[in-house]
């Protein structure tokens, strides 16, 4: 190397980075700052619940998540309310993902009018709030068509959460290259083959960070359905504090349950998008 | 001498981009098992006269018959043409999410309903045709491009196709790949297959093509036998164009 005049000899010390930059870079120096940062939040929060003269309750939250009475175990309000959200997060999950994927559809049909719906549509769910999305659909379109609190809450979340993942779904169809429908045209597949068989399976990789992300979204706006008394995590929340007065508590563990579900969801996902990513 | 049936009748075809005229008066006739090898710069309009052989593109006037059905925009029986024509792109367009075999596989089991055994033999047979038999639960990413190129001619065969149209098939390969395709392509003439070639490979020109073609701006300039056309063509643009892809 030396005699192409470009070596270096080895080992030869580089200018160290700034001191500001290696004292915060330092791994013991940020956790020590997270702590106090962390330490310094919760401190606050505590005196000033003392400060107003809150009674800490901690020991009686633990039935509002199981109880052990004579008959035997059973759960308590909090997971079965979980439960609950799930099951109307799943619901409205379902749906909206087959809304999305007709408007989608609809936007790429390539016919002015499917996609002046599919606009049309996007726009008028997007500019308006969830909560008003929910009155109009509890108390305007339900007596009109008959439907209960449950149902006007599950539309009301699916016909939110389809505008965003119509647009998921767009963006993961549009990422195939225009060769692969060339290719099943050319052995005869129909547009429906073609879709079900070539395109869509090969879009899943590029729709799945985004559709996590728009579940954990979905899995949070569900507790909006507390304001029209649907029996969920939130209301159940609510409905304990209005029997036991320990509203930090209980606002505290329903967050936390909130918290743990969505990263549960999160870092499963990420899993299973290294599973595909090593597939392909 | 009769010559067989004509597979492919272009009479009088237009295609525009708009206002641009990418097609202008075609007409070519390519009989059963003829093969017909097409050249010319590029813009020329080659590949869009192919891409119309299949319904990829349409028309805008004139008469396109393929194997005795009429091609148009709204055809109802375009897909059973698309079943009947084989088309090899040049960035060969294989299934990334499918392995080789189900890549030979999924045509012949959703579009002509072939239970799935009877798929696989075929699929497994074709692949050995290409040579590449031992390379039937790999994924198209996993392959050579020239192997890649080999399993998108075997796609095709596997639908039983009367025509096989290529596409530029070896512009995107390595040049040392250029060779194991061709060599497929030259055992696939002798097998008596319809075929349509875009290329600027000379060589496998001169050897399989009973008829040259030379296009430019849109026109066929040229239409003529190997012979003559590599000795004496007519036209003094095909002669210039000769001149320069046979330079080295």
């Amino acid at each position: 190397m030396s005699d192409l005049g470009i070596s270096r000899s080895r080992g030869q010390e580089l200018p160290k980075p700034p001191f500001r930059k290696r004292f915060f870079g330092s791994i013991p120096v940020s956790v020590t700052i997270y702590a106090i940062i962390v330490g310094l939040i919760a401190y606050g929060a505590y005196t000033g619940a003392q400060g107003m003269g809150y009674n800490w309750q901690w020991y009686r939250v633990p039935q509002f998540l199981y109880r052990n009475t004579e008959v035997g175990f059973e759960w308590g309000e909090i997971p079965i309310g979980l439960v609950a959200t799930i099951k109307l997060s799943v619901t409205a999950f379902l749906l909206a993902t087959a809304i999305g994927l007709l408007v989608a559809l609809l936007r790429l049909s390539g016919l002015v009018i499917g996609s002046a719906v599919a606009v049309g549509y996007l726009e008028l769910i997007r500019n308006i709030p969830l909560l008003v999305l929910l009155y109009l659909f509890y108390y305007v379109l339900g007596p009109i068509f008959g439907f209960d609190r449950y149902f006007a809450s599950i539309l009301t979340l699916a016909v939110f959460h389809s505008a965003l993942i119509s647009e998921i779904l767009r963006a993961g169809i549009n990422a195939i290259p225009a060769g692969q429908w060339e290719a099943a045209k050319s052995i005869g597949m129909s547009p429906y083959q073609t879709y079900l068989y070539i395109i869509l399976p090969q879009s899943v990789r590029f729709m799945l960070p985004p559709m996590t992300g728009e579940v954990v979204h979905l899995i949070k706006s569900s507790a909006i359905v507390s304001v029209i008394a649907v029996a969920e995590l939130t209301t159940f929340g609510r409905n304990i504090i209005s029997d036991t007065y320990m509203s930090f508590e209980i606002w505290f563990t329903i967050a936390l349950v909130y918290l743990v579900v969505t990263l549960i969801l999160s870092i499963g996902v990420s899993h299973l998008e290294k599973k595909y990513a090593v597939d392909q | 001498m009769t010559r067989p049936a004509p597979m492919i009748e272009v009479s009088n075809l237009d295609k525009f981009y708009g206002t641009f005229q990418a097609l202008k008066n075609i007409d070519l006739t390519v009989h059963q098992g003829e093969k017909v090898v097409i050249c010319g710069p590029s813009g020329s309009g080659k590949s869009t006269l192919i891409r119309c052989f299949n319904g990829l593109e349409w028309h805008n006037s004139g008469r396109l018959v393929i194997d005795g059905i009429e091609v148009y925009e709204g055809a109802k029986d375009i897909r059973e043409l698309r079943q009947e024509v084989g088309m090899v792109f040049q960035q060969f367009n294989l299934f990334p999410h499918l392995t080789v075999l189900e890549n030979l596989m999924i045509g012949p089991m959703k579009v002509r309903k072939i239970p799935k055994a009877q798929a696989e033999e075929t699929a497994r047979s074709y692949l050995d045709r290409v040579h590449i038999p031992e390379q039937a639960d790999k994924y198209p990413a996993q392959l050579s491009g020239g192997q890649q190129q080999r399993v998108a001619i075997a796609r095709s065969l596997c639908m039983e196709t009367r025509i096989m149209l290529f596409d530029e098939p070896t512009s995107a390969l390595d040049p040392e790949m250029i060779n194991e395709v061709l060599d497929v392509m030259v055992e696939l003439a002798e097998t008596g297959m319809t075929m349509v070639v875009v290329t600027h490979e000379m060589g496998f020109a001169r050897k399989v093509a009973d008829t040259m073609v030379f296009m430019e701006a849109g026109q066929i300039v040229e239409i003529s036998p190997p012979e003559q056309f590599f000795i004496q063509p007519s036209s003094e643009r095909c002669r210039l164009f000769l001149d320069q892809i046979l330079a080295h």
